[in-house]
């Protein structure tokens, strides 16, 4: 089947604040050239923000008329073969999620799931009373690329493999009989949420936020909360963008749990990626630039005096978590913090207790 | 033999040792019958654990009156079958000789009795000696010192340095006709400092335990770097590996250069990756270091796109080509090392592919860089499955078919095994091999040492 990205020119065509580009973090670009350079963009030509593009998803978000800039910015690259990153990376990235250890165990929940997707080994971090009774798919590393949602291959400039790829992924969570899917990360939720419908792929059943889901378990265990006082910072996924409407449960689980975060530049729309796609781009300069982008929101941290930098997505983690704790900000995952909250000890990203 | 006289040597055997270390007990002579690899499997008639260098002159005397083959076992982890008692006798398990004797900080070197491992070195220097560090191999933790500087190991500082066989300040050997004795400084009744000027008896190394047993060894230390990780980087084009290591190697910022491409996980399926370890002592030298690596010599492949930077990681990741052993069911690998100019990688990547393929094994491809780029070792590692025999014959037959690979390409064998030795020994010029064979007769005259090993010289 021909999935095809629903983009819609004339929205930008009246579009009176193209923020698409204007609040791009990476690319400089004033009103009037965003404009027009987004419309050459939807016309199939080349632009020098193709070009540019550091692939933080950003722009799926700024955008106010509800159209898929990333998501387009990401085909035209493909079309026009302009990727963002040297070939043997992709073919690399694509490679990678191809399942090869056979077939995945089924058993049809009909219920509720947690799906753990590509992050199988990572079934440490749901651990405890907020996930009792809810049934996980997707834990064993040896056949989690049956259940990897694609979307990372936005990165890469390859839509045509998420489009490729998708709908085998979807059927596959389908064959457990779940009625909602918890998506561990928000990448999986944004790829069900945003990315399956804006394309046409269905999804037949409802994904869930992790932090919707966190928020409302803490919610129901809320007697065994101790508010945990820690200053924090958060290090907002790239793929977040994908799902705006969510990103206040971050506020919302970080009140229930007295977690203070600190009022610091690099937060919310302003958030920097963790930049551990910049650095391998193909543009001069990108290991460095990738460096300065850490450093700049590492700082930002310590401004403001984070004591802990709180991530969702592993990849996030993996690039800055020895970063954030070699200046001292002792790096957690959301999930840890909140089991911590409820007096459980945390075994998943160091022990806390 | 008759049962008079196994018990005549088992009782001697007691006698040097005692009792408690010494077996000729069916259930443990089977564990030393094999390697991890696909050698057939021979038990020895007695295995002897000794303490002393004292002890091992009296075992190998021994032998010599009663004409038994010797065997002496490290960590038994060459793969090869190089330990195996091919004809039976007496196995020499030197685990026990485990003391590390001295630790010379400022001459920088270490002297070991031989069965200290790979492990146990490393951490007593991360414990007491944290500024040293030596030339760790990929080789499990059990893997000795002694066993891996006699085959001609390479270890992560191979690229600066070299061998682990060059790195030897000094030995103490028991000779097959049991005399000790001390080559390097340490014959002179002096420190183990070094083993140069004296004129070279290169005697031990790459003899496959034919000419004596290492009792204690002195290997040269480095400084440990405060901040040790790597960098990756990645092609697509196998071409581009020599010139690739051939610039890093000239930037002389790069510790461990290794190159590798394997069917398994898929992501590295046609790719060739590279690691490369870099040391500091400050973030000040670990970017300027990076910066010429990646950026001002790797730069110009990704801009133009052929190649990828895929970050770096603070911490050393040894290579494993055990990992492969769960490439298939029944958890089984062995691997063909070779010494290779490093022009040959592109061909050794193609032709070893071929091989495994033709042999339904998922391909693994290795290349260390050693002695900024005079060479490589290259290795081709074939998974099978222990339990199953046809997959032990695909295995063995890659093997050979790869030990001729090396001959055609022309590398070297590196720790071959008996059919490996075979063909190194038919090529090799006539008068070297009749000056081994003397040697070998000076040395060992009752032919007792791991016989089977580099015959028909």
């Amino acid at each position: 089947m021909n999935y095809v990205l629903e983009f819609d020119e004339t929205r930008c065509l009246n579009c009176q604040s193209p923020d698409c580009l204007t609040q791009c973090r990476h690319i400089d670009i004033d009103r009037d050239t965003a404009q027009e350079e987004i419309l050459k963009i939807a016309r199939g030509e080349n632009s020098f923000v193709l070009k540019e593009c550091v692939t933080c998803y950003g722009c799926e978000e700024y955008c106010p008329m509800g159209n898929h800039p990333f998501y387009l910015i990401a085909e035209r690259q493909e079309a026009l073969g302009i990727s963002p990153v040297p070939r043997p990376l992709v073919a690399r990235a694509v490679n990678l999620g191809l399942p090869f250890r056979g077939e995945p165990e089924i058993k049809e929940i009909n219920g509720p799931v947690l799906n753990m997707a590509a992050f199988s080994e990572l079934n440490r971090l749901v651990q405890g009373k907020l996930f009792e009774g809810l049934s996980v798919i997707s834990t064993d590393g040896r056949k989690m690329f049956h259940y990897f949602c694609q979307l990372m291959y936005l990165h890469y400039a390859k839509s045509s493999v998420i489009k490729e790829r998708l709908p085998g992924i979807v059927a596959t969570i389908m064959k457990h009989k779940p009625t909602q899917v918890v998506c561990f990360h928000d990448e999986c939720y944004g790829a069900y949420s945003s990315y399956c419908p804006s394309v046409g792929i269905d999804v037949p059943f409802t994904p869930v936020h992790f932090y919707e889901f966190l928020h409302d378990r803490l919610d129901q265990l809320k007697e065994l909360i101790r508010p945990v006082g820690f200053k924090v910072a958060y290090q907002r996924p790239c793929s977040s963008r994908l799902s705006p409407d969510k990103h206040h449960y971050v506020k919302d689980i970080f009140r229930l749990i007295g977690a203070v975060e600190v009022e610091r530049e690099f937060a919310d729309e302003n958030a920097l990626c963790c930049a551990g796609t910049i650095q391998g781009q193909k543009r001069q300069g990108s290991r460095k630039r990738a460096a300065g982008i850490q450093k700049k929101n590492i700082d930002d941290m310590k401004k403001y005096g984070a004591e802990m930098c709180v991530f969702n997505c592993p990849a996030c983690y993996q690039t800055l978590g020895d970063m954030v704790a070699r200046e001292g900000i002792r790096p957690v995952h959301m999930s840890d913090l909140c089991r911590f909250a409820i007096g459980e000890v945390t075994g998943g990203w160091g022990t806390m207790r | 033999m008759g049962d008079d006289e196994m018990k005549t040597i088992y009782q001697a055997l007691v006698d040097i040792v005692d009792s408690e270390h010494v077996s000729n007990r069916p259930e443990e002579l089977y564990i030393y019958s094999f390697d991890l690899g696909t050698a057939e499997p021979h038990p020895p008639n007695y295995v002897v654990a000794p303490r002393t260098t004292q002890q091992i002159q009296e075992i190998v005397r021994l032998a010599n009156r009663e004409k038994v083959p010797v065997v002496p076992l490290g960590g038994g982890l060459s793969l090869a079958g190089l330990a195996i008692p091919l004809k039976g006798g007496i196995l020499i398990d030197l685990k026990r000789m485990d003391s590390i004797l001295e630790v010379n900080e400022k001459s920088r070197y270490a002297v070991l009795e031989c069965g200290v491992s790979q492990a146990q070195l490393t951490s007593y220097l991360s414990r007491h000696h944290p500024d040293l560090t030596h030339s760790e191999p990929g080789a499990p933790p059990t893997a000795t010192i002694a066993g891996n500087v006699l085959i001609h190991g390479q270890g992560d500082l191979a690229q600066p340095y070299g061998f682990n066989s060059d790195q030897v300040n000094g030995l103490e050997i028991v000779l097959p006709t049991g005399e000790v004795c001390r080559f390097g400084s340490c014959a002179l009744g002096v420190s183990w400092f070094t083993n140069h000027p004296l004129p070279d008896i290169g005697l031990f190394f790459g003899w496959c335990g034919t000419t004596g047993i290492v009792t204690k060894l002195s290997i040269r230390l480095y400084p440990a770097r405060k901040i040790r990780g790597f960098g990756q980087f990645v092609v697509d084009d196998e071409n581009l590996v020599p010139e690739i290591i051939g610039k890093i190697t000239r930037t002389q910022m790069a510790e461990d250069i290794i190159a590798y491409s394997r069917a398994i996980p898929p992501f590295g399926m046609g790719l060739q990756h590279f690691t490369v370890n870099i040391g500091a002592d400050s973030e000040k030298e670990l970017e300027f270091k990076q910066e010429l690596i990646w950026d001002d010599t790797l730069g110009e492949y990704i801009t133009s796109g052929v190649g990828g930077y895929l970050g770096f990681t603070r911490g050393l990741e040894r290579p494993q080509i055990s990992k492969t052993s769960d490439y298939k069911k029944g958890g089984g690998f062995e691997y063909v090392g070779s010494i290779m100019p490093i022009e040959k990688y592109p061909e050794c990547y193609r032709r070893g592919r071929e091989i495994s393929e033709r042999h339904h094994i998922p391909y693994t491809v290795t290349g260390r860089c050693v002695g900024v780029g005079h060479s490589m070792m290259f290795a081709w590692t074939y998974a099978f499955n222990r339990a199953d025999p046809r997959s032990i014959q695909h295995s063995r037959d890659a093997l050979h078919e790869t030990d001729d690979l090396v001959m055609e390409l022309g590398g070297v064998i590196w720790k071959p095994g008996t059919y490996g030795q075979r063909i190194v020994r038919d090529r090799l010029d006539p008068n070297t091999r009749a000056l081994m064979r003397r040697i070998k007769d000076a040395l060992d005259p009752a032919g007792i040492m791991n016989p089977g090993n580099w015959e028909g010289l």
